[in-house]
């Protein structure tokens, strides 16, 4: 899995060297800055756009796809990718942004951490560009330009998917104990003891991340509660994770970890390994939580998991009693690039043509779809049904076009600050170490922040 | 002589650490502006109970690695002083968890003790599938097998430089004596390790304080916050929560710390600490 983004970089790297050569001939003044200018970040070139974004298949390669293309196209403008680990990223942009070293294209997930770009004045408003670019604007899901829109100005371009989070489940595991996928919590609890009995792991976690169990309790607030019970978190209403549907929540969560749901050693695995989605399709747990992205690399890497049809997927299943809707998800409502204000206005014009002319194009969204993901573009169902993983598609874009509510992920919709204080005390809630009550507690103090 | 080593010390040592002090009083969200914000930073570090469970964690992983790395590393160290052909091979063969980089180490021994796809469940060896990293307890002792399996090579090699420094007159006069082998290495060579015990500690106590790349990559101060040492805390308060102001308090005080316990160590070792205690100098 290694070496083969690591060829391609060298490889870019000679392309790249060689089409700076073309530039030098051409356009012999500015050419030195151009030709000086190797290297990963900031926007020391004035003549090429920076642009970093997550590694991973297949993500990483369609981005670099785009990429390609539009240099091929644009042999006087470049862009120039340099990409990172999702985990390890979320670190590094935050740094090289407060450094004033950012890329022209910041790739992101919306949310609060670009309220926090946008607050420090770190993004271009593109609000009079979308204006002027109706046509860009208008092709895409109108969902998902929630997560771009910050004061009512939008700060970033949506782009690449739509990644409802889902529960995936092995159906050969499940024909093997002879058991049927949860139509509700309840049945969730009772399949627990029926896996384990079978020394199969109900539930795969990658804990370590924290922001893996974090989607559990996504979704148990929602159908017990409902989206009222996190949205009053959001709005920084006092005392709202006292809220007792988010303690019966919490409660849940507990009582699905004291009778081993996940797998033994979740909170030492790490889902930047995606060693979460091996127990699953290895066979070694039943079912898994996760976001609709884990598909394409589970079709890739799990043999023929996907392409025998033994992974099975459906929506989080209601909890008994509760008041939440069922159709409602959670998760990314589309990716998000930004364009870094600290950029040159020529950075930022190659920047702005690459949107236009090569985010979501024809080519990228048929990639996309080939992958096993539904890009955010409209009318493109006729698209889906006639791709190779045609079910597992139509079940996202059902998915993510019936929800009454999409929300997104918590601790992209927080501030970095409130989400670190909420990632840390959703480690200590499934390490068993604080009680629903204490959570709540903690996590008021912490509320509006 | 001295100038270029001071430039490069205020440079890259003094510069720094005024910047992080000054910092200290501020608010800032590594993205915006700085406003100064007098002790708020310090007001919230200190109250925050994360801190003495930091501090807690940090000296119980300094302690315990100081007692497993101290007599295995001064045992090797005599062993390896030795001038026999085999001591030196073996002593190649010791020196090479040194050459590995702390993250390589890390990612190395996190793929080995999985407990879903790693040695343990590899092999069927049921010893071996503990939940290693997952549990509190269980995870500060693989740090501290980590950390002591990655520098005793190097402590061996300092004790092993100050045996063969011991004049070889005492250990004759001492068989003359009548003095057993367990008995030389209690009475002359130990004794004459004392300060090389102390440059030794000192380095580990120190070299502990910023353990992080290694605690990072393992278990990222996990499970919960039970290998959250201090230097975790603060990379978590700066880079991942946004509080820069914090998370400079917190180095302030991990500057601190570092300080104080080196200052005592010497202390320990007595004012002529560097003096030679050879014949003839």
């Amino acid at each position: 899995m290694e070496s083969r983004p690591l060829s391609r970089r060298t490889f870019l790297g000679l392309a790249a060297g060689a089409t700076a050569g073309l530039a030098l001939d051409a356009c012999g003044s500015s050419g030195p800055t151009k030709a000086g200018s190797g290297g990963g970040g900031g926007n020391a070139a004035t003549g090429s756009a920076t642009y970093w974004f997550l590694t991973g298949p297949p993500g990483q390669q369609i981005r670099q796809h785009s990429v390609d293309r539009f240099n091929k196209a644009n042999p006087s403008t470049q862009i120039k990718a340099t990409t990172f680990q999702n985990d390890a990223y979320k670190t590094k942009i935050k740094t090289a942004i407060g450094a004033g070293q950012a890329p022209t294209i910041i790739w992101g997930w919306g949310g609060g951490g670009l309220r926090s770009y946008v607050q420090a004045n770190q993004v271009e408003d593109l609000t009079s560009w979308f204006d002027q670019n109706k046509t860009v604007k208008d092709r895409l899901f109108p969902s998902s330009f929630g997560a771009a829109t910050i004061n009512g100005k939008i700060y970033a371009m949506p782009a690449e998917t739509v990644q409802p989070i889902v529960l995936f489940y092995n159906k050969t595991l499940f024909e093997k104990v002879g058991a049927e996928p949860p139509q509700s919590w309840g049945d969730l609890m009772n399949l627990v003891p029926k896996f384990n009995a079978a020394k199969i792991a109900p539930i795969s976690l990658g804990g370590q991340s924290r922001w893996t169990n974090m989607m559990w309790l996504e979704f148990l607030f929602d159908r017990i509660g409902g989206p009222e019970v996190f949205q009053a978190v959001f709005d920084g209403e006092k005392g709202a994770w006292s809220n007792p549907a988010a303690i019966e929540g919490l409660t849940k969560a507990q009582e699905l970890i004291k009778a081993n749901g996940f797998v033994k050693g979740f909170s030492s695995i790490t889902a930047d390994s995606n060693a979460d989605q091996a127990l699953l399709y290895t066979g070694k747990a039943a079912m898994m939580l996760h976001g609709t992205w884990t598909y394409g690399n589970m079709a890739e890497a799990g043999g023929d998991f996907v392409s025998g049809g033994h992974l099975g997927y459906m929506n989080f299943p209601p909890v008994e009693g509760g008041k939440g809707d069922p159709t409602d998800t959670v998760g990314n409502p589309g990716q998000y690039y930004s364009i870094s204000s600290k950029a040159t206005s020529e950075q930022k014009d190659i920047a702005k043509k690459f949107f236009a002319t090569q985010v979501l194009s024809n080519d990228e969204v048929k990639e996309w779809i080939d992958n096993g993901a539904v890009p955010i573009v409209r009318g493109t169902q006729s698209q889906l049904g006639a791709a190779k993983g045609a079910d597992f598609l139509k079940f996202v874009y059902g998915i993510a076009s019936n929800a009454k509510v999409f929300a997104q992920s918590w601790d992209q919709a927080l501030s970095p600050t409130a989400a670190e204080k909420l990632l840390d005390n959703i480690a200590k809630l499934f390490q068993l170490s604080i009680t629903p009550q204490q959570f709540a507690s903690n996590m008021n103090q912490v509320i509006g922040q | 002589m001295a100038l270029p080593a001071l430039l490069v010390f205020a440079a890259f040592g003094i510069l720094p650490l005024v910047g992080v002090l000054l910092l200290s009083f501020t608010s800032w969200d590594g993205i915006g502006v700085i406003h100064p914000a007098g002790l708020a930073s310090w007001r919230a570090v200190l109250s925050d109970p994360g801190l003495p469970h930091a501090l807690w964690v940090t000296f119980k992983i300094m302690a315990l690695s100081w007692l497993v790395q101290t007599p295995l590393s001064i045992l090797i160290g005599v062993f390896l002083a030795g001038h026999q052909r085999y001591r030196e091979v073996l002593a190649v063969l010791y020196f090479i968890p040194l050459l590995l980089s702390s993250a390589a180490i890390a990612i190395t021994y996190k793929a080995l003790l999985d407990p879903n796809f790693g040695l343990g469940a590899g092999l069927h060896l049921s010893l071996l599938t503990q939940d290693w990293l997952g549990k509190g307890k269980l995870a500060v002792g693989v740090i501290i097998f980590v950390v002591s399996w990655q520098y005793i090579p190097f402590h061996s090699l300092i004790y092993q430089g100050a045996v063969r420094q011991i004049p070889r007159s005492m250990y004759e006069a001492a068989q003359l004596d009548g003095a057993g082998r367990v008995r030389m290495f209690f009475r002359i060579t130990l004794p004459q390790l004392k300060y090389t015990i102390i440059t030794s500690s000192t380095l580990m106590v120190v070299g502990s304080l910023v353990f992080f790349d290694l605690i990072f990559v393992l278990t990222e101060g996990g499970p919960g916050d039970a290998t959250r040492v201090l230097a975790l805390l603060m990379y978590k308060q700066g880079f991942q929560a946004n509080l820069m102001g914090q998370a400079s308090a917190i180095a302030v005080i991990l500057v601190l710390v570092g300080l104080a316990l080196a200052l005592l160590l010497r202390r320990i070792g007595g004012r002529n600490a560097s003096a030679s205690q050879l014949e003839g100098a």
